[in-house]
């Protein structure tokens, strides 16, 4: 079987039009990573005994069970319970959900990594417990974990083709199901490929860039 | 009879420690300290390290809890709260009430590095105590001339020298008009030519300023030329009290002259006049 160019070309919109399908599912589940994370975090660290545990239980739960289990589970198990959810917004959920518990992680090594003395003035200066989270702590906490940050966004977008398994038509879908109408795999899978390359890499330059100009705003 | 009553309120102390003990594990640093700081008093707390002379303050400042005893603040409990006449532990509303008295400059100056100088010194006011942020902005432009960076408000404090962002922390805490200051080693971190100019800041402010101050220092001029009363601790508990001159000229304790004799040079000079 060789490359054949007109295929590609005739398929190629197909697999287009797929992949923002694949970058919505991205975005929305990173936005809700990114929030949901970020209250694991401070829920985890709630001086309420019951709250931090219970919030340690469900990351650890979370995260020691494989995301496809999860996407099966919210998709074909929930309707039973009469929690019925279209594949786009099962899986949306359940991919933010298994990733904040790692994005969780990340804000927590931001945290732990702002010096103790900032809490102490903060406290000297009399500022109550909100205040402090938002104007001192997150604001020294996060910018040196943007870039991995980003990385998690990158691996989010590449894990898409996981919700291919509860039938949503992203990319890979997409290739599969020209592949069996035509009997030509070889076009549509590269394209398919292509494209991750082509979104990922460009964004992968992008983190860098983000995370020399934080340095740079942080020093002024 | 009315004259008498106005000099009972004005001789309660600012600050009181009863019978405070503070343990870090089988540590003991603090053992039944029992001191009394009067409004507007300047006290120097001196001793070799480990002594406990930063716990003392950290404890009224709320950063380290007392294992037992009791700390007041203008009479009321720091660490509890009278319900129904029974003492419980304070919670955070109670605390922030009480630590509004209390201000505190930290030996690593403890800069938020991410606001410009002028922020630093704006926040406070305008989030704790509610003053609108133009009015906040006048005070602390004022506050930050005063100790001589009035051109340095949209720097950020990564830019300045050490003994520039000390003198900021002092801006940042004084601007917050507590009745109580705590210095902890406040130029145990600097270069020995930037200690001068944070001194010379907290000597003028202590001439001109009626909050009491508690003041941790290595510094043997600075406590004799600042204190109206050096408090000399050894092993958590306080070993000699007195004025400045007593102090130093007469030293009673044997450890208090050893002490003193490791600061020999120019105290020695200064005490001779």
């Amino acid at each position: 079987m060789t490359w054949d160019w007109e295929f590609a070309i005739s398929v190629f919109p197909r697999i287009l039009d797929a992949m923002w399908i694949a970058l919505a599912a991205t975005i929305t589940a990173y936005i809700l990573a990114l929030v949901f994370g970020l209250f694991l975090t401070l829920a985890r660290r709630s001086s309420f005994r019951p709250l931090a545990l219970l919030t340690y239980g469900f990351i650890e739960f979370v995260r020691c069970t494989p995301p496809l289990v999860q996407l099966f589970f919210a998709f074909f198990a929930l309707p039973t319970i009469g929690i019925s959810l279209s594949p786009f917004v099962a899986g949306v959920t359940v991919l933010g959900i298994h990733y904040s518990t790692y994005i969780s992680e990340v804000y927590r090594s931001g945290i732990d990594s702002v010096p103790k003395g900032q809490w102490e003035a903060s406290t000297a200066l009399n500022f109550s417990k909100a205040y402090t989270w938002v104007r001192v702590i997150l604001p020294q906490a996060i910018p040196p974990v943007i870039p991995m940050l980003g990385n998690y966004l990158i691996t989010m977008f590449k894990e898409t083709p996981l919700l291919s398994a509860i039938t949503v038509v992203e990319m890979l879908q997409t290739a599969k199901i020209i592949g069996s109408e035509s009997f030509r795999y070889l076009e549509p899978f590269t394209i398919a490929g292509f494209l991750f390359l082509a979104l990922s890499y460009p964004a992968a330059v992008l983190v860098r860039k983000l995370e020399d100009r934080m340095k740079l705003a942080y020093r002024k | 009879m009315k004259l008498e009553k106005a000099k009972g309120q004005i001789e309660q102390p600012v600050v009181s420690y009863k019978d405070v003990n503070k343990s870090f594990g089988d540590l003991e640093v603090l053992k039944k300290l029992n001191l009394d700081i009067a409004p507007s008093e300047k006290v120097a707390l001196i001793g070799p390290s480990g002594s406990g002379k930063t716990t003392i303050i950290r404890l009224l400042m709320t950063l380290e809890q007392p294992t037992s005893g009791l700390i007041k603040v203008n009479g009321d409990p720091l660490w509890h709260k009278e319900v129904n006449g029974e003492m419980v532990p304070a919670d955070d509303k109670h605390l922030r009430k009480i630590r509004n008295n209390i201000g505190m400059v930290f030996q690593q100056f403890n800069l938020f590095p991410h606001m410009s100088i002028l922020e630093n010194v704006t926040t406070g006011p305008v989030h704790v105590l509610g003053i609108p942020k133009k009015e906040a902005q006048e005070r602390a432009v004022t506050m930050l001339e005063k100790v001589g960076l009035g051109d340095k408000l949209d720097n950020y404090p990564v830019q300045l020298s050490g003994g520039q962002q000390q003198r900021v922390a002092i801006a940042r805490a004084v601007v917050m008009q507590p009745r109580v200051m705590l210095f902890d080693e406040v130029t145990s971190a600097l270069d020995p030519e930037l200690v001068g100019e944070v001194l010379a800041v907290i000597k003028e402010l202590a001439k001109e300023t009626d909050m009491a101050m508690i003041l941790v220092t290595h510094e043997m001029d600075f406590a004799y030329d600042v204190a109206d009363r050096v408090v000399f601790l050894h092993n958590g508990q306080i070993e000699e009290a007195g004025s400045p001159k007593e102090l130093f000229n007469k030293p009673k304790s044997a450890r208090l002259k050893s002490f003193l004799s490791r600061f020999h040079s120019s105290s020695n000079e200064k005490i001779a006049m």
